[in-house]
């Protein structure tokens, strides 16, 4: 997140679009709810009617794979109706002018065409958010769970800059991420193409710093992104695979083909806390410990560094994963030798200055918000203050490219998947928690009430969803949370995995599957053909 | 500014400032049972009675607001009175069960009557009766030890914003209850609980694990999503047996239902506890030592015959920083290849 938490409920506007906020992250939709209760105004673009709606001033229901469209329609409202922040573009940004025909296309009728919104509301939220200077807009992976995500996410920074909504308390381009450290784990550099602190691997100074650091010398090539990683796997290019706290049978696109990928490798390692269905795949489990077993610290998603403190002993013979690594390097012949965490994170502060500042003794005080560069700096709750690092910030023109896999007659239906509030993620840990277990244990796909009459099914009844990937029997939850030729299932559940049905198409740019949308089909299990019980309506 | 004086302490408050608040910003103490400082003031309780100069009656602190030159007296020997006799009238119609209950020590209710002598004894009479039937898995409700305060009604509109409970009836038969008194069907965030002053609502995985005084409090932050709640950990015997948080820190004490009840993975039996590796399609268990010298051996191998990138490691937004930066930094140095990523997308 560009901004904070705690800033949201100051907002004057807040415009949510691809995040089911008050399932997601459910405790940042309680400020969204507390900003609301002191005058905020709420604008939700998502193809579900989630939870949130009930606080929106604007519900705009768009098709889904339509965002890049939306984003531009308002945009074009926003230039037509001179609502733009001319100082703030002058000063902060580049390319105004070109990009400001990009957007001439994109006409409330026109956008209409697209996304199934109505145009009137594209107007009016475009009016609300272009309009006020302190509006922050939140997405999660709506947003880049596309093969547009790149494009997607751009669109977001378009308007921010359009509007001069970044920069300033309350405002800004704010990701929600979706897991505990997800934000550290890229700070940490376990990413491809970059070095701690996102810096470069391609430049040699950069290289040299680190080489330096760890007594090394560092390869040059950028690396796989876990999702080239798998097709390499298959093809039988990667022959070995290390996975710490992964569960990619589960979270990845097109199951059956991560399967077999994984199947294909000479040797995987899986180091976690259970057996995971990637696990059961390994040549070797090693059994680490969780969170409240080990000190450390994790980084929230609006870059708040905090501590995370041992409360209990691991089970059995179980090591924290710093221990395992420091042990494994050492076997490999490369020593990495550190007395506690604190020690680490030293190394990392003095190899990446956003983090210099930050010290144990500091977060005992509670979580400081990087760039923090030395150890008096109070920590940074939002970004460009004084403006962007590389100096101007650029609009880029972005085209309107449909998704990988529009439905058709043979799959007519859309599935998007996410998840839901009480499981998380793949399950791994959610599913073995009794009371969690207990209410919301089973899979299910929504399905709009039009459609589920169209097929004649009824609400709970197990249906067949397949795609061109893969089939699963799930119950049907008839609901008109999904909009009409929309179904939705929750990422969570083994028994009926989503993503057995996902498609793995890759936006070009980020490598990040397109998990939200795919063609499906939906039929009945007992394939008869049943004579439909009249509805209501035709009663 | 607004002049006050109470109990001879004289002050300054911005306009809108309640005359609970203002004795809070003096440090002096008035007894609350309703009030909440994160919800509006409901005057319920009737427990912040204060005498204010000029009012023949006595008024409650919580939803009185300044004015210019207000004084004020929090005690007198009438106004102990009156909050005793609310006390013992609360008392008279409670379960007084305190030796069997889970909140015993960590009860607002409890250490008022304490600290008042209230007894329950000198309204004796006719009392609630409910039987704890909520069906959902997550919270108890125990409705007769309920001190309507509404508190819970209150944080579930106004910070969760569900309204899932409201008060229902009237006198005697007033309850808090979901609609038609069905089960709860809500976000179960437990927000209500974390709000309860006394023990009407609680977990229902804490039952019987042990109370407040056993346990040793370790602040720490939740292990699901991308939020960074900051919870506590209550163990006790080596077992997280609650989570809770503090309403000092940024997420205002506020949880999920996942950070507040999802904690049973850490102590369940399917925990791994041996390093394992696969013979013949079945894993056995061997020591750290010959498992470590394995990998170490075939990560070699594999490496010399096809070269570093064809290995590949995948971390995790579950670990910490620490172990994160480790990891990377072992394969790239240990293993010589950038092949190295985690879940962001995904």
């Amino acid at each position: 997140m560009t901004n904070s938490i705690t800033e949201i409920e100051n907002a004057e506007v807040i415009f949510i679009i691809g995040s089911n906020t008050k399932e997601t992250h459910p405790v940042i939709a309680n400020r969204m709810i507390k900003g609301y209760r002191k005058g905020a105004k709420i604008i939700i673009a998502d193809p579900r009617k989630v939870p949130m709606v009930r606080f929106a001033e604007h519900f705009l229901q768009l098709r889904p794979g339509t965002d890049v469209a939306l984003l531009n329609g308002i945009a074009h409202i926003i230039v037509k109706e001179g609502l733009y922040d001319k100082d703030f573009i002058d000063k902060h940004s580049e390319g105004f002018e070109e990009w400001k025909k990009s957007v001439e296309e994109f006409t409330p009728e026109h956008v209409e065409k697209i996304t199934g919104v109505p145009k009137d509301k594209i107007i009016s939220a475009a009016r609300l958010y272009g309009g006020s200077r302190k509006a922050g807009i939140f997405y999660t992976m709506g947003i880049t769970q596309h093969t547009t995500g790149f494009d997607n996410v751009s669109a977001t920074a378009n308007l921010a800059l359009l509007t001069g909504n970044i920069g300033k308390e309350s405002t800004g381009i704010n990701p929600l991420r979706g897991q505990n450290n997800v934000q550290g784990a890229s700070d940490a550099a376990c990413l491809p193409n970059v070095l701690p602190g996102y810096q470069k691997i391609d430049l040699p100074e950069v290289r040299e710093k680190f080489e330096k650091a760890w007594g090394v010398s560092l390869p040059t090539n950028k690396g796989m992104t876990a999702t080239e990683m798998i097709p390499a796997a298959h093809e039988g290019k990667l022959k070995a695979l290390y996975i710490m706290g992964e569960n990619p049978v589960i979270s990845d696109p097109n199951t059956n083909h991560t399967v077999k990928a994984l199947k294909n490798l000479e040797f995987l390692v899986v180091q976690d806390i259970f057996m995971t269905e990637t696990a059961l795949l390994a040549d070797v489990v090693l059994p680490s410990a969780c969170f409240a077993e080990k000190n450390g610290t994790f980084s929230n998603t609006d870059r708040k560094v905090q501590r995370v403190r041992k409360a209990v002993k691991a089970p059995g013979e179980a090591q924290d994963d710093m221990s395992i690594i420091m042990e494994l390097s050492a076997k490999m012949g490369y020593n990495m030798k550190y007395n506690s965490p604190e020690d680490v994170l030293v190394e990392f502060g003095q190899l990446w200055p956003n983090l210099a500042g930050i010290t144990y003794s500091r977060l005992e005080k509670g979580g400081i918000q990087w760039p923090c560069p030395t150890v008096d700096h109070p920590g940074t709750p939002y970004l460009y203050k004084t403006g962007f690092p590389k100096g101007k910030a650029p609009f880029t023109a972005l085209k309107f490219r449909p998704a990988a896999e529009p439905a058709d007659e043979g799959y007519p239906y859309v599935l998007t998947t996410g998840r839901n509030l009480y499981q998380y993620h793949t399950g791994s840990m959610t599913r073995r928690v009794a009371p969690i277990e207990k209410h919301a244990g089973e899979a299910y796909v929504e399905i709009n009430p039009i459609d589920s009459e169209k097929l004649c099914i009824k609400d709970g009844e197990v249906i067949r969803v397949s795609s061109r990937r893969g089939t699963i029997d799930i119950k049907a939850r008839v609901t008109q949370r999904v909009g009409i030729g929309l179904v939705f299932v929750p990422m969570h559940y083994h028994e009926a995995a989503a993503n057995l049905l996902t498609i793995d198409a890759l936006d070009p740019i980020v490598k990040i599957p397109e998990f939200k949308v795919c063609a499906v089909r939906i039929e009945r299990l007992d394939r008869k053909p049943v004579a439909c019980i009249p509805s209501a309506s035709e009663k | 500014m607004l002049k006050i004086t109470i109990d001879g302490k004289a002050t300054q408050v911005p306009q809108g400032t309640t005359v609970l608040d203002a004795a809070r910003m003096l440090d002096i103490s008035i007894p609350t049972l309703c009030h909440h400082p994160k919800l509006t003031p409901f005057g319920g309780c009737r427990l912040c009675l204060v005498e204010i100069k000029g009012i023949p009656r006595a008024v409650t602190a919580c939803t009185t607001p300044v004015t210019d030159g207000m004084e004020v007296t929090t005690s007198t020997p009438q106004i102990e009175q009156l909050r005793k006799s609310v006390l013992e009238l609360i008392l008279s119609d409670h379960p007084n069960d305190c030796m069997l209950c889970e909140s015993a020590g960590d009860c607002t209710l409890q250490e008022l009557a304490y600290f008042y002598g209230a007894k329950g004894s000198t309204f004796e009479g006719e009392r609630r009766v409910y039987p704890k039937r909520d069906g959902n898995p997550f919270l108890e409700r125990d409705m007769e030890k309920c001190i309507m305060c509404g508190r819970c009604v209150k944080v579930c509109d106004e910070v969760q914003g569900v309204g899932a409970i409201d008060f229902t009836y009237r006198g005697f038969k007033s309850k808090i209850c979901p609609p038609y008194e069905e089960d709860l069907n809500c976000e179960f965030c437990g927000q209500c609980v974390s709000t309860c002053p006394t023990g009407a609502l609680t977990g229902k995985m804490w039952s019987l694990k042990g109370r407040q005084k056993d346990v040793k409090e370790v602040d720490s932050v939740c292990s699901y999503c991308g939020v960074g709640c900051n919870l506590t950990l209550n163990v006790r015997n080596n077992e997280i047996i609650r989570v809770t948080s503090k309403p000092d820190t940024w997420n205002e004490g506020w949880l999920c239902v996942k950070g507040r009840f999802g904690y049973g993975y850490v102590n369940s039996p399917d925990r791994l506890t041996k390093p394992l590796i696969k013979k013949n399609d079945t894993f056995e268990e061997v020591s750290w030592d010959f498992a470590l010298d394995y990998i170490s051996s075939k990560l070699k191998e594999i490496k010399k015959e096809f070269g570093a990138d064809s290995i590949g490691g995948l971390s995790s937004a579950r670990c910490t920083n620490e172990e994160n930066y480790l990891f990377q930094k072992f394969i790239r140095s240990a293993i010589g290849t950038n092949n190295v990523d985690h879940c962001a997308r995904l």
